[in-house]
């Protein structure tokens, strides 16, 4: 409870309702501005509260890492909102001068250090960081995001068991949001079949593993925090399992140059012809379902967070005009970072 | 009969085609066949048509075991990349096992890898990278660039007992061509000719071959005569065509959308320089994408890929050169 005493929960409401309205602005710019993003890119609408509840639980010096669904840790990390949106319209002031786009965001000033556009590739890399963090010893933490598709990976059970091993500063972040693009959990997963939590994979490499419920910044910082502490303490890894709901579809269609790109409905509706099953998701929205809370619990009045809400649109249309705005990178850079 | 059909639409029916006609062909791999109202499900069953997780490890391992226990495995891999996570297996599991059992057995297997999506998917799902397959012995590679070949590689590359890399050109997945109905079958090892022409021969890879015709268009305005070469497949490659079209013209131009260093067209320029090079009458000129890795804004994307101005700058150059001494 020391850790949730701590926890701003005005901060974590607002970083909440600036992810959301970010990716709002992605996704309309497929229309306000037809062409502009290319390429596919992965929202993180529905997932706000676990990654502002899981980065409220690390501090100055920790570090993240992410995968290609990337654009909501940065953002609550404190990179200016301006130099994401650039960098997915592929604008030369983008955060990494257009050369990576929406899947490729890094910001290491801010302890973000890289995303990888190949499922789990990230989570080695992670793990090397929290090698490097304990080499240091200057008490540094790794979180490692990474969706529940990337469990069935090598690469993931790979470091979760050297990590345990070498018993490293690191907590594995899965956010499940119970789809692998249009693949739902029980029909890849063996723990999902079994009816099992995927936390449970955490048990062959003799680490924790705590199902959360990722709707929840509260809960999920809660958790987040406590497994930081043991990392932190020397302990070791944990497996958080933090349950989500993607509210966007797994990316926009993938379709060659001359078709316009758009949102598709949710694979929900689009592929299974459930959409009670999205329909339900809505009403468990977690932004609204923690203003509510916090109105309720007096911490905000409804003005109050009124006036958050136009502040964050009022930055995130700035952000939008900046990339608009912005120049693209001159051809002749293009052969500028193939080495150091 | 021929009919209009997108080069994907080509593609599946092949396989399709290939299912019915053999009861060893299985299909499977991420996100296909996840409700019961798909087709490939609805004509074959779960048996030989599955979803898997996203394991490329296990998947294109299965695909080799299934494949020393009788059975033809297609893998479905979308992204020509994901099989760099299975390096082991592509590389040095399928090609080697018919060799280091003395011909004892083989491994028919397919993997389906698009690649080259070249329209903002960046640096990690863009690659061109039959280049790092062409050279392993054992594997073949296939890189259909009409919808026609697409359906006639295919097939072939099913009923092929070799393990069989099938690369898909993403940008021109939606392109329409003519493509003949029921058995259509391409062999592998057989370069087209898409374009006769007396002045220069331009070999060009996948979608790199519409962009050459393109150019040779311009260039028949100028009053230089392209010949366009589509090798179809590049291992086996059609070497005996494009050496018979290079002592025709004396003039070579490769265009390919792999890294120059890592390219087809290194390989092919260096087959023609170990043996007809005293046909050539200029140097062989590379239209290569440049040693980077592919950018995600419009403008440093197109920098770094071969176009048809390109081309046709290229071949222009051969031609203006001055004649190499015999």
């Amino acid at each position: 409870m020391t850790q949730e005493s701590g926890l701003d929960r005005v901060w974590v409401f607002t970083q909440m309702l600036r992810i959301r309205e970010f990716e709002e602005r992605v996704k309309r710019t497929f229309e306000e501005h037809p062409g502009v993003i290319r390429g596919h890119t992965h929202l993180a609408d529905g997932a706000e509260a676990s990654i502002v509840g899981s980065l409220a639980a690390i501090g100055e010096g920790d570090q993240v890492m992410a995968t290609y669904r990337c654009h909501g840790y940065p953002i609550a990390l404190g990179t200016p909102t301006t130099a994401i949106m650039a960098e997915i319209y592929g604008k030369k002031t983008g955060l990494c001068g257009g050369f990576g786009g929406s899947m490729h965001l890094v910001d290491v000033e801010r302890g973000f250090l890289g995303t990888s556009g190949i499922v789990a590739q990230g989570i080695p890399h992670a793990t090397g960081a929290a090698w490097a963090a304990q080499i240091r010893k200057q008490d540094q933490v790794v979180l490692c995001f990474f969706g529940d598709g990337a469990s069935k990976q090598g690469a993931f059970h790979e470091s979760l068991n050297i990590a345990s091993v070498w018993k490293l500063p690191i907590v594995y972040v899965m956010e499940n949001n119970g789809y692998n693009v249009h693949t739902r959990s029980a029909q890849e997963d063996a723990n999902a079949a079994a009816g099992e939590p995927l936390a449970i994979k955490a048990k062959a490499y003799a680490m924790p593993g705590v199902t959360v419920d990722g709707g929840d910044p509260v809960a999920v910082h809660e958790v987040v925090s406590a497994a930081v502490a043991r990392a932190r303490g020397g302990d070791g890894p944990t497996l958080v399992e933090s349950n989500v709901y993607r509210l966007s579809a797994h990316g926009n269609i993938i379709a060659p140059p001359g078709v316009p790109l758009h949102f598709p409905e949710h694979e929900a509706i689009e592929k299974f012809g459930a959409p009670e099953e999205y329909e339900a998701a809505l009403r468990g929205d977690p932004v609204p379902r923690f203003r509510a809370r916090l109105v309720e619990d007096g911490t905000l009045d409804a003005e109050h967070a009124d006036r958050i809400a136009d502040e964050v649109r009022a930055e995130m249309q700035a952000a939008v005009d900046f990339g608009i705005e912005s120049d693209f990178p001159a051809p002749e850079e293009a052969t500028n970072f193939v080495y150091a | 009969m021929a009919r209009e059909l997108p080069y994907i639409v080509a593609i599946n029916e092949a396989i399709h085609l290939e299912m019915e006609r053999d009861d060893s062909v299985l299909f499977f791999g991420q996100n296909m066949a996840t409700t019961e109202n798909e087709p490939f499900v609805d004509a074959f069953g779960r048996d030989r048509v599955r979803v898997t997780p996203i394991s490329e490890t296990a998947e294109i391992g299965i695909a080799v075991g299934a494949a020393l226990a009788g059975y033809r495995p297609v893998v479905e891999l979308y992204m020509a990349e994901f099989m760099l996570v299975a390096m082991d297996q592509v590389v040095n599991e399928a090609p080697r096992f018919r060799y280091m059992s003395g011909g004892r057995v083989k491994v028919p297997l397919v993997l389906k890898a698009g690649y080259g999506f070249t329209a903002g998917w960046a640096g990690q799902h863009t690659g061109s990278i039959y280049g790092m397959f062409m050279g392993v012995p054992g594997l073949k590679v296939a890189v259909p660039a009409t919808a026609a070949d697409a359906k006639g590689l295919m097939a072939t590359a099913i009923r092929d007992d070799n393990p069989v890399v099938y690369f898909h050109h993403y940008l021109l997945t939606l392109e329409h061509g003519e493509v003949p109905e029921g058995e259509h079958v391409v062999p592998f090892g057989e370069a087209a000719i898409r374009r006769s022409g007396g002045d220069v021969t331009v070999v060009a890879i996948g979608a790199m071959v519409g962009k050459a015709l393109a150019a040779a268009e311009t260039l028949a305005a100028e009053g230089i005569e392209v010949e366009v070469i589509d090798p179809r497949t590049l291992a086996p490659l059609d070497m005996p065509r494009i050496l018979e079209s290079v002592e025709k013209t004396g003039r070579l131009v490769l265009v390919d959308q792999a890294t120059r260093h890592a390219s087809a067209s290194a390989v092919i320029a260096g087959e023609v320089a170990d043996t007809a090079f005293g046909a050539l009458k200029a140097p062989v000129k590379q239209v290569t994408a440049l040693d980077a890795t592919i950018a995600y804004s419009a403008p440093l994307e197109a920098a770094l890929l071969p176009d048809e101005e390109k081309i046709a700058g290229a071949v222009r150059e051969v031609v203006g050169s001055p004649t190499v001494a015999a």
